[in-house]
């Protein structure tokens, strides 16, 4: 077994054994064993990293077997460097969402953790499948435990947003399958994703294929006008489900980009790339409007990863090394710091039951030493220098200038806007005196939640202080894709 | 007239027959209330049965009995042996519910599974319009005296006219439109009628009225719309166990007579019976699953799924043949497509009824959406098995159920026809109507408060046959390859001849 195998089977192994396990009675084993799986299962993806070489855009730690003999369906995986952050960062996050949800969850933990873990498998899967239909059984496969997730553990509105998230994702996701099937006939039998890449598709074909995928990721990411899911699950959704959803759930599509869209149908892609900017724009700049007047907190930050996003989507479409390594960083960044801005939410929700912005207020001084973490969190999501943040949408902002002013200008935008209704937020909940018995009542962070933000808030500002790692992983590759996207596949 | 009797073809069936009869005289000395001695007799002559089914399919031989009436080949045998394994997870799923129901005064139960059975085998061994029709009929009048088996019950009764009234006439559109194509081709011999159609000299309007009824007829035996009218009331009058029997396995021996009759026999019309099948699985997945959402009875709601899950099969079936064009390859992928879908959806509908059996305690049905409320909590293995059947009918990855409409499109797909690409769509968007409202089941078990606390508890059998079912359920999801590598193969040799 090669190390992605075992980073994609370890914690799924450990989620079955957990779900085995059952009764509440043993909840204490069920959370140190999930802690056990995510912790192992973050350790196999450290080597990846030793292991990489740079200055390749081949794949790398390629496995492949035969699965599906009778559709040419291949057990194959492998990263580059575009896919591989995301490997350890889905493990990452894993392993603090099953610390955050340590005491918060005390009914059926054992399916809980199961989930997560199952779920933290799966998604490596899709950053790491090579071919079409693993990659599709992964990209759907996630959305089970996520409805569960959701429905189970949820607020008051779970079930109208489980069967929402699970809905709009699924529809999207057929429309691909009709592509995936139809790329295979095309290519006379074979699933394999970097043959596709070289296939030569007529005009018409490439729009339809462009727009199929295009319907399975602008929903993932999701884009404006597909967004309104994403909202209405974050509020239900409990905290790990939120940090998970918004660390990496949402970059299976922006990655769908990249690894489908731009290189398949690069005609399409270019010759559409204007309704990409331009969904991207309205993204960032009304979307971020849109989170301005937000009262419910995790609403907020809902709001503010759509618009984050349209980031990524935009950097994406201008086709510069810049743009798109800009969006990849991106997307790395925001895994932190939207992961974390949602788990700080579940540190305050957990004492006060209360995500409203107006049921707070003051919380500086009852609560010092979380303030000073979320105001690490909220300086990271408003792009401060020095933080997880700022490099990739500095980095996006000059490839948009570089492509067209205005588009630049209009991307620049969202930092105004992201540091308006970020600082906005924290002013209004820690801030100020005071404001009520809830707030009076607070107590500061345990151990255990020090731990979790303080892993997060080190990923946050080692990321934002050297971000040559991550620069230098994706940089051939993404050289790589473009020069493939600047090729006509027209015949 | 008959010179070679090849006693070997229908080996199978007569150790069937016999043991039925043996076991109908051994049960007059049997009085347990459970029929534990039948029960194991039943299972043993079943589970002999499967086994040299799966043998004569496993070696691959094709040979004719009877003067060319019947045919044991590859496809027919594992048809025959997955039909006998379904019926033996029947009776396991069946047997504590009709003994708490007061099914098993006598041992009908049992016995007239088997003539159902043995009339599965001989639709599926069938090589000649007398032969299916003979197998038809001893299978549907097996299944009409099952439906009405609770006496004393007004809904079994009523469900068990409504399954006669229209399985007669469903019996006689078929034996009509036979008799059209026997009085047009004169012969009653599938190979006969085949090379009487492929010369062409017959007149087209006879065969082709013929085959209207024929496919009709046939309809009517899947269950696709317009002629799905009695599944949902069937299936929710008959008692539970029964719903699975005539749910179950039959759908397999429908599948193997659609194959004999329409491609076998009448493939030379294909252009004029996929026009047909097109319209019956537009109408099918349409009416199937805008039904389906309205229910709030579990059962007629696998009634209407059912309707819907055909008309995948159809859209299998009617992709083979493109243009008139008979390919090798195209009609080898799109019927073994079919074929497994139709194999996994009978899997899968087994665990789903297995689990309704299941929670089905004595003066409580269990068949409203609403009985299944946090069963979650009670059990989470048997909501496990459950939700893992939901999500494969719902087509989600990594279950079974994914890779059998996988297939399908893929043979839509691959014929390169817009028509049948947009058919393709349809069949997707369908498909997520669908994904509602077996989801709506999911919601209910794992995310309302159950009704009752008490913990659901199962006979050793049903345990181990329920787990087994929906781990091959998830299992064949994560490895399909082997199963439709034999399906695939399957295909090829019923074809080749």
């Amino acid at each position: 077994m090669g190390l992605l195998s075992l980073a994609i089977w370890i914690p799924i192994a450990f989620g079955v054994l957990l779900l085995a396990l059952g009764r509440d009675e043993h909840a204490r084993v069920v959370r140190w064993l999930a802690l056990l799986g995510a912790v192992i299962g973050l350790l196999v993806t450290l080597p990846l990293y030793d292991g990489f070489k740079l200055g390749t855009a081949a794949m790398q730690f390629v496995e492949k077997a035969a699965w599906i003999e009778r559709f040419n369906v291949q057990y194959h995986l492998g990263v580059d460097g575009i896919s591989f952050w995301f490997v350890p960062l889905t493990a990452f996050i894993t392993v603090i969402v099953v610390i955050a949800s340590w005491e918060s969850i005390t009914e059926r933990v054992n399916q809980y953790m199961g989930a997560f873990l199952i779920l933290s498998g799966l998604m490596i899967g899709v950053f790491s499948a090579l071919d079409g239909i693993l990659f599709y059984v992964f990209f759907e496969a996630t959305l089970i435990p996520m409805y569960l997730i959701i429905g189970i553990w949820g607020g008051p509105n779970k079930i109208y947003a489980a069967f929402k998230f699970f809905l709009y994702t699924l529809l999207g996701s057929l429309l691909m399958l009709i592509a995936l099937i139809y790329l295979y006939n095309q290519s006379g039998g074979s699933f394999d994703i970097a043959t596709w890449h070289q296939l030569p598709l007529s005009g018409r074909a490439q729009t339809l294929l462009f727009f199929a995928f295009f319907a399975a990721f602008a929903v993932k990411v999701p884009m404006w006008p597909v967004h309104t899911w994403l909202p209405d699950v974050h509020v239900e959704a409990p905290t790990g489900g939120s940090a998970v959803l918004a660390a990496i759930m949402l970059k299976l599509g922006a990655y769908g980009f990249l690894r489908f869209s731009m290189p398949i149908a690069p005609d399409a892609a270019r010759e559409w790339a204007w309704l990409m900017i331009a969904l991207s724009l309205i993204a960032v700049i009304y979307v971020g409007l849109v989170a301005m007047v937000q009262k419910d907190m995790k609403k907020l930050v809902a709001y503010s990863s759509v618009a984050h996003m349209g980031f990524v989507t935009l950097g994406f479409f201008i086709f510069n090394d810049l743009g798109v390594s800009g969006g990849l960083v991106q997307m790395v960044a925001h895994g932190f710091v939207s992961g974390a801005m949602f788990l700080s939410i579940g540190v305050l929700y957990d004492r006060v039951h209360s995500r409203e912005i107006a049921a707070y207020g003051g919380v500086v001084n009852t609560m010092p030493k979380f303030a000073a973490f979320a105001l690490l969190f909220a300086m990271a999501n408003c792009g401060l220098p020095g933080t997880a943040g700022f490099v990739g949408e500095w980095m996006v902002i000059i490839g948009a200038v570089k492509a067209n002013f205005w588009v630049g200008l209009g991307a620049a935008t969202a930092l105004i806007f992201g540091a308006a209704y970020t600082l906005w937020m924290f002013k209004r909940v820690y801030l100020g005196p005071v404001a009520n018995d809830n707030v009076k009542g607070l107590k500061d962070i345990n151990n255990r939640e020090f731990l979790m933000l303080a892993l997060l808030g080190i990923a946050v500002l080692a990321m934002g202080i050297y971000p040559r790692p991550f620069t230098d992983v994706m940089d051939t590759s993404v050289a790589e894709l473009l020069k493939h996207v600047a090729l006509s596949k027209l015949n | 007239m008959i010179d070679n009797i090849s006693w070997l073809a229908i080996y199978p069936e007569i150790v069937l027959l016999t043991m039925a009869c043996v076991i109908a005289l051994v049960d007059l000395g049997i009085n347990s209330k459970r029929r534990t001695g039948t029960y194991v007799l039943t299972m043993l002559t079943l589970a002999v049965v499967a086994a040299l089914q799966a043998m004569y399919a496993s070696s691959g031989n094709t040979f004719y009995g009877f003067g060319n009436m019947v045919v044991s080949d590859a496809m027919g045998n594992w048809l025959k042996c997955f039909a006998t394994v379904a019926m033996m997870a029947t009776l396991v799923y069946g047997r504590p519910y009709a003994a708490d129901r007061d099914m098993l005064r006598g041992g009908e139960m049992f016995t007239l599974a088997m003539f159902a059975l043995l009339g599965m085998f001989i639709m599926i061994s069938g090589n000649n319009f007398l032969v299916i029709y003979l197998g038809l009929e001893l299978l549907t009048l097996s299944s009409y005296a099952l439906v009405a088996l609770r006496r004393d019950n007004a809904t079994a009764t009523e469900a068990a006219m409504k399954y006669f009234v229209l399985g007669a006439m469903a019996s006689g559109f078929l034996l009509y439109g036979l008799s059209m194509i026997y009085g047009a081709t004169g012969s009653l011999d599938i190979g006969q009628v085949f090379k009487a159609v492929n010369a062409g000299q017959i007149k087209h309007q006879v065969l082709v009225f013929g085959l209207v009824f024929v496919v009709a007829g046939l309809a009517f035996k899947l269950g696709v719309v317009p002629f799905h009218m009695w599944i949902p009331d069937v299936y929710q009058g008959a008692p539970t166990s029964i719903t699975l029997m005539i749910g179950g396995a039959p759908k397999l021996a429908a599948f193997a007579i659609t194959i004999r009759l329409l491609v076998d026999g009448l493939l030379p019309l294909a252009i004029d019976w996929q026009q047909m099948l097109a319209v019956l699985s537009i109408g099918s997945l349409l009416v199937g699953n805008l039904a389906a959402i309205g229910q709030t009875n579990l059962k007629r709601m696998l009634a209407y799924s059912t309707i819907s899950q055909m008309g995948f099969v159809l859209l299998g079936l009617m992709s083979g043949v493109i243009n008139g064009n008979v390919d090798a390859a195209a009609v080898e992928s799109a019927y073994s497509a079919s074929m497994f879908y139709v194999v996994t959806y009978v899997l899968t509908t087994l665990a789903a009824f297995g689990v309704i059996l299941l929670l089905a305690r004595e003066g409580f049905e269990s068949e409203e959406i609403s009985d299944f409320a946090g069963l979650n909590q009670r059990s989470p293995l048997y909501a496990g098995v459950m939700a893992v059947c939901l999500f494969s009918m719902a087509g989600i990855p990594p279950m079974v159920g994914f890779y059998a409409k996988l297939s399908v499109l893929q043979a839509l797909v691959a014929s390169g026809q817009p028509w049948y690409i947009a058919m393709a769509v349809f069949a997707v968007l369908m498909s997520l109507i669908g994904a509602f409202y077996y989801l709506r089941v999911v919601k209910v078990m794992y995310f309302d408060v159950p009704l009752t606390a008490s913990n659901v508890s199962a006979p050793v059998d049903v345990r181990v046959a329920l787990s087994i079912n929906g781990a091959l359920v998830l299992g064949l999801g994560l490895l399909p390859g082997g199963l439709m590598s034999l399906c695939a193969d399957a295909i090829v040799r019923a074809l080749a001849t």
